[in-house]
């Protein structure tokens, strides 16, 4: 005798703790199985690309600090690097490296949060995920030096810097660098090889290469599917040609994988770090820059590897102290897209865990 | 036979007749107000101890406002709760959703009428006390389903559904580790039970005591098998439209259970109030604060398990065991010699973990993908 089943529409979000913001999941289930999946984003649209063509070129930076949030540093950079390349202007060697330090010390706090969010989801209730605030915390301590900031900095500027970091900012991030590794460590131990852990990230949601590269993926879901793409790699941007490191990728595709090329990067960030701190120049941060830029017209497109994949700033000037139109190339939006497709077949839990291994802001898919 | 006022209670509880032919109005009040007072008070020792411990794995300090180190949180958080508004979902069955915390609560509470706090001292030595327990036990499903039925709310729906699949199937592996200790023990009674431990059953039946303490998570709800909740999933899960008091009553409901399973294991595997120089009762309570402090430090070090591994692990990994460990205790009870009894003990603890590796190289936990 079979029972009479039908399905049944869940709304997952957009007010739900595993969401990471205000997403909605309408999901169609059989049970506990998804069999249907539709995303619906927009509920953080403030629109950000039109604001900024309604303010100056340096107006602009404290707006894309709101993009994704958890990784203001990395946004300011990119966005500075298509201004520099738009109006043609030199950065001081120091300031070169200092954005490569501020920039890897992003990505390892935004990396903290979303191995700690993920690990979270999989309902490893909040102790992994405290565990790696505590070294966030030490990371914000350092911004907090250098910017008076704890969450959107707004410390980069067109050609350089506010200002120079303080006398005691190369202690305390030689400090961190020599602890950290052991901190790793400790993640790994606690949870790394946990046979739960592996039965319930291994082999699931699986993101096979091809469709990661048609979907334009980027950041470590890409490199998770065992794609070797890095823009520090393939177009160096500032001055990554000249250090030496890895580049972590995955096999199989899965959430484990993800997971697994987030912590590896976070060691090779603290190798790119201890190169920049060994050879940093002195010298001034800020080159001399009119305080109000008119760069030629024309266009220029900079795109960094920031923490969640591939982060890029279209800019179009024609001539005047705003850009003319800003395009952003938010790494969130585009890795999101595979979603369903990566859902389908997989019970709600799994669905939390996959949302929850691509790492997303939804200030950065909703801008 | 009311006591006259110069007799402590414990003196009380050792001159009562066997039958306590007109003590047992007296026996039954005086019984009673103590496991309430108890539950209750040890509900809130929990409480503390779950916030304060959880917060020290954590790295951060937990509750430490209300009370010297926050040990008035609980009272804090009772008396918000308390004055918190009562809602109800327009489209809630009210009656059912009204009925459901009692019907939850009851079974906890009645748990202890069989468990033995002292020699004797405890409200009625059934001489089938471990069936009642585990009878009375699964009642509080039935509460559990009838909040996640009545609220009319999905979420909820689907958090009693995976309550109810783990209950029947976590039933089976819990009572047939029981009847090892049954077997040894030749008794069903708690008391019994007790007083045949002159040495410890975790060491005569570890496997046993594994697969009880792992079912009886389960049973409960305590992670990693926290399915019925799961605070990254289902938000709340079964107690998601509750508010006020009746909420209060289903967190109640959730750590007398887990003070009923630590009660249990306390007794059956631990020895229960037996022990050197303390008085039994101080015993019962440091055995029963062990065990669940072991339910903290599993909750807050393993993720959880997903629902068809959550079923899985019943039936394919703590069934068959919990099969071989009755077949090999009976031929234990049978065959071994008591002089030997010491022996037993390295014995069956290889027999554990030979048995545990291999079943977990054999078995695969859970299906995976559905093709849809």
């Amino acid at each position: 005798m079979a029972l009479k089943t039908e399905p049944f529409v869940l709304n997952i979000g957009p007010v739900h703790p595993s969401t990471h913001g205000v997403f909605r999941m309408r999901a169609t289930l059989d049970g506990e199985v998804i069999i249907d999946m539709e995303p619906v984003f927009g509920y953080l649209h403030r629109g950000i690309e039109k604001l900024a063509e309604e303010r100056t070129y340096t107006g602009v930076i404290p707006l894309t600090d709101r993009l994704d949030y958890l990784a203001s540093m990395s946004n300011n950079l990119a966005y500075v690097l298509a201004v520099e390349k738009l109006a043609g202007i030199p950065v001081p060697e120091r300031a070169e490296y200092l954005r490569v330090i501020l920039a890897e010390l992003q990505r390892i706090a935004s990396h903290l949060i979303a191995v700690g969010a993920f690990l979270n989801d999989c309902g490893a209730f909040f102790t992994p995920f405290l565990y790696m605030f505590r070294e966030r915390e030490k990371i914000v301590d350092l911004f907090e030096m250098v910017s008076g900031q704890r969450l959107l900095y707004n410390y980069m500027r067109i050609g350089g810097f506010t200002q120079d970091i303080p006398d005691e900012f190369l202690p305390a991030l030689d400090k961190f660098v020599r602890q950290m590794p052991g901190f790793i460590d400790e993640y790994d131990r606690l949870l790394a090889e946990n046979e739960i852990l592996l039965a319930r990230a291994k082999g699931v949601g699986i993101l096979p290469k091809e469709l990661a590269i048609n979907i334009c993926a980027s950041g470590p879901v890409l490199r998770g599917s065992g794609v070797n793409w890095d823009i520090r790699k393939v177009d160096p941007y500032s001055i990554y040609d000249r250090f030496e490191f890895d580049i972590p990728t995955g096999s199989a595709g899965d959430c484990y994988d993800r997971y697994r090329v987030r912590v590896q990067e976070m060691r090779q960030s603290l190798r790119i770090i201890e190169q920049a701190m060994k050879q940093l120049p002195s010298g001034a941060v800020r080159s001399e820059v009119p305080h109000l830029i008119h760069p030629p017209a024309g266009e220029a497109y900079a795109h960094i590897e920031a923490p969640k994949g591939e982060l890029g700033f279209y800019l179009v000037s024609d001539n005047s102290i705003a850009p003319y139109r800003c395009h952003i190339r938010a790494p969130s939006l585009m890795n999101l897209t595979a979603l369903r497709e990566m859902m389908l077949g997989w019970k709600i839990q799994d669905a939390i865990i996959i949302f929850g291994s691509i790492d997303i802001t939804m200030g950065e898919v909703d801008r | 036979m009311i006591p006259s006022p110069g007799l402590s209670l414990e003196h009380y509880w050792q001159t009562l007749p066997p039958d306590w032919p007109g003590g047992f109005w007296w026996h039954w009040l005086v019984f009673t107000v103590i496991i309430i007072a108890f539950i209750l008070m040890l509900v809130m020792g929990y409480i503390w101890i779950e916030r304060r411990g959880m917060g020290r794995m954590q790295a951060r300090l937990g509750p430490n406002r209300a009370g010297p180190f926050g040990l008035l949180q609980p009272v804090a958080d009772a008396v918000k709760v308390l004055t918190k508004e009562d809602l109800v979902p327009a489209n809630a069955d009210k009656i059912v959703h009204w009925l459901a915390p009692v019907v939850a609560f009851a079974p906890a509470l009645m748990i202890f009428a069989v468990v033995p706090f002292q020699d004797g001292a405890l409200l009625a030595d059934l001489n089938i006390g471990i069936l009642y327990v585990v009878a009375i036990s699964s009642v509080s499903t039935v509460g559990i389903f009838m909040a996640g039925w009545g609220s009319n709310n999905k979420y909820s729906l689907l958090g009693a559904m995976r309550n109810v699949a783990a209950v029947v199937s976590y039933e089976i592996p819990l009572i047939l580790a029981i009847i090892g200790v049954v077997l040894i023990a030749g008794s069903l009674s708690l008391n019994d039970i007790v007083l045949a431990q002159n040495i410890p059953f975790i060491l005569l039946q570890p496997l046993g005591f594994l697969l009880f303490f792992i079912a009886g998570c389960a049973e409960i709800n305590r992670s990693p098998f926290d399915l019925m909740e799961a605070d990254s999933e289902l938000v709340a899960g079964f107690h998601i439209e509750y508010s006020g008091m009746k909420f209060a009553l289903f967190y109640l409901v959730e750590y007398a259970e887990a003070l009923a399973i630590s009660a249990i294991i306390t007794t059956l595997f631990l020895g229960g109030w037996r022990g050197p120089a303390l008085p039994p009762w101080l015993w019962f309570l440091l055995k029963v604060i062990l065990v669940f402090f072991v339910m903290v430090w599993t909750r807050t070090t393993f993720p959880r398990v997903r629902i068809d591994q959550l079923m899985a692990l019943a039936w394919k990994f703590l069934l068959p065991l919990a099969l071989i460990n009755l077949i090999i205790t009976a031929i234990q009870v049978l065959a071994w010699s008591e002089a030997l009894l010491w022996v037993m003990i390295p014995v069956n603890i290889a027999i554990m973990v030979i048995l545990v590796l291999l079943w977990s190289k054999l078995s695969k936990l859970g299906w995976g993908r559905v093709e849809v």
